[in-house]
């Protein structure tokens, strides 16, 4: 006994460095798997708090610029009311956002709420968003996030008042996607060189890709609406093996700016689940 | 102006150098990072206590990891960078440490190229465990060691300059 005491005494300073190094790595594993951590509420509260008082300064000095994207989007939103339908705008593609049950009755599907961008990042390898907006007021995880030029991410965690968002700057995000033009669904990812590009790959060349084609979100998702822009198409390499694109995308968001975003809710979400799930048991 | 509070300060605008400036520059490449806030272990007075190094460097790589979304990923590597410092300065510094009281690392207390080498050690070793880490997660080889050098110099670079513009000149007794 007295032999372990003196063991202890002796590596008291080495064992308080596991302790904390265990602390450390635990915490760290454990986050990918389970993002509903106390600390990642706790430290999103603090963090968020703080890079908001940042935030105010530093949005003071893009105010022209935001301005003018809102006023674009506005000048998007106009054009689908039904008083602008007397001459349709030809460069809006028009989004069906609501889900007919029957010939009379329209539901809406798609619920948009606004939320500012606290904190963004775009230079780590693991870029993540920072909402004021979460949990209080509705906010759950896996909501799509778009911004107003397009598709920026996924809510991968929310606290009372913040949510964190996994932009598509992340390399673990991936998503579905078409070619506006000829359809052919594949898979946006990143590989972390270039903020401003993403990779789309799993395209067969069967389908016809031209440099500029739109690459928009996919109407098969879950998640994200139908026909959000995510990028056009900047350079087109072919995957010998797969016979599949590899194709370079210039990201529709400037990440590098982006001040707003609205948050997607999927209204349909819960009996989309609810019947998956049914197909699970049987 | 009292030990402490000195500390303090300078660990708060430290990490908002790190969050606020640094953060927010535009990547040069994908392997280039301007870490600099674990600056703040390194500087700190000779005396700190064994025990009271690793809990205030857990609390450094906590903060950090709060800012940078990434629990444990910073404190692993600030934990590590804690418990090599003493004997790295044993090992640099000819005379008893407790017999510079609070001084802390530099150029004047440790000399020129100790307080090199002591940099270059600490640094090396605290990209070298943050990088790995990243590294298991994903990426390839070329990815670790070109981080590993380029951010590493990045960082000596950030420090030297920190160096040259902070007036760290404790009195000498």
């Amino acid at each position: 006994m007295r032999n372990v005491f003196l063991f202890l005494k002796r590596y008291s300073i080495f064992i308080l460095f596991l302790v904390l190094q265990g602390l450390a790595l635990s915490m760290l594993f454990s986050y990918n798997r389970f993002h509903q951590t106390t600390y990642g509420m706790f430290s999103s509260e603090v963090a968020g708090r703080v890079n908001k008082r940042v935030n105010n300064v530093e949005s003071f000095f893009t105010l022209s610029e935001q301005n003018q994207a809102l006023r674009k989007q506005n000048a998007t939103l106009l054009s689908y009311l039904p008083s602008g339908a007397v001459i349709p705008g030809s460069a809006f593609q028009l989004v069906s956002d609501t889900v007919a049950v029957d010939s009379l009755k329209t539901y809406r599907q798609y619920q948009y709420f606004d939320a500012k961008i606290i904190s963004n990042s775009v230079f780590l390898q693991q870029n993540i968003i920072v909402l004021h907006r979460g949990s209080a007021q509705g906010i759950v995880p896996n909501m799509a996030v778009v911004g107003t030029d397009g598709l920026i991410g996924t809510v991968i965690s929310v606290s009372k008042n913040m949510s964190i968002v996994m932009s598509l700057l992340h390399r673990q995000s991936k998503v579905i996607a078409v070619l506006k033009k000829g359809s052919g669904l594949g898979e946006v990812s990143w590989d972390g060189k270039d903020p401003r590009y993403l990779l789309l790959s799993k395209i067969p060349t069967t389908i016809v890709a031209k440099k500029g084609d739109m690459v928009v979100s996919s109407p098969y998702s879950d998640k994200f609406p139908p026909g959000i822009p995510i990028g056009y198409v900047e350079k087109i390499d072919q995957d010998q093996e797969t016979n599949t694109y590899k194709l370079k995308i210039r990201t529709a968001v400037d990440f590098y700016a982006v001040q707003h975003a609205y948050i997607v809710k999927n209204l349909l979400q819960e009996e989309m689940d609810q019947l998956k799930s049914t197909l699970n048991k049987e | 102006m009292s030990l402490v509070f000195k500390n303090i300060i300078r660990f708060i605008f430290i990490m908002f150098i790190q969050v606020f400036v640094l953060s927010k520059i535009p990547p040069l490449h994908q392997f280039v990072v301007p870490y600099f806030y674990f600056v703040f272990i390194l500087w700190l007075p000779f005396n700190t206590g064994r025990v009271a190094l690793l809990f205030i460097s857990f609390a450094v790589g906590m903060v950090a990891d709060m800012f940078f979304k990434t629990p444990g990923l910073h404190a692993a590597a600030c934990v590590l960078i804690a418990y090599v410092r003493p004997f790295l300065i044993n090992l640099l510094l000819p005379k008893e440490a407790t017999d510079w009281g609070n001084e802390e690392p530099s150029k004047k207390t440790l000399g020129a190229v100790p307080y090199g080498t002591y940099l270059v050690i600490l640094t090396l070793l605290h990209h070298f465990f943050l990088i790995l880490l990243e590294w298991m997660q994903f990426g390839s080889f070329l990815y670790f060691i070109g981080k590993l050098v380029a951010t590493s110099l990045v960082s000596l670079l950030l420090i030297a300059i920190a160096d040259l513009f902070l007036n760290r000149k404790s009195k000498l007794r």
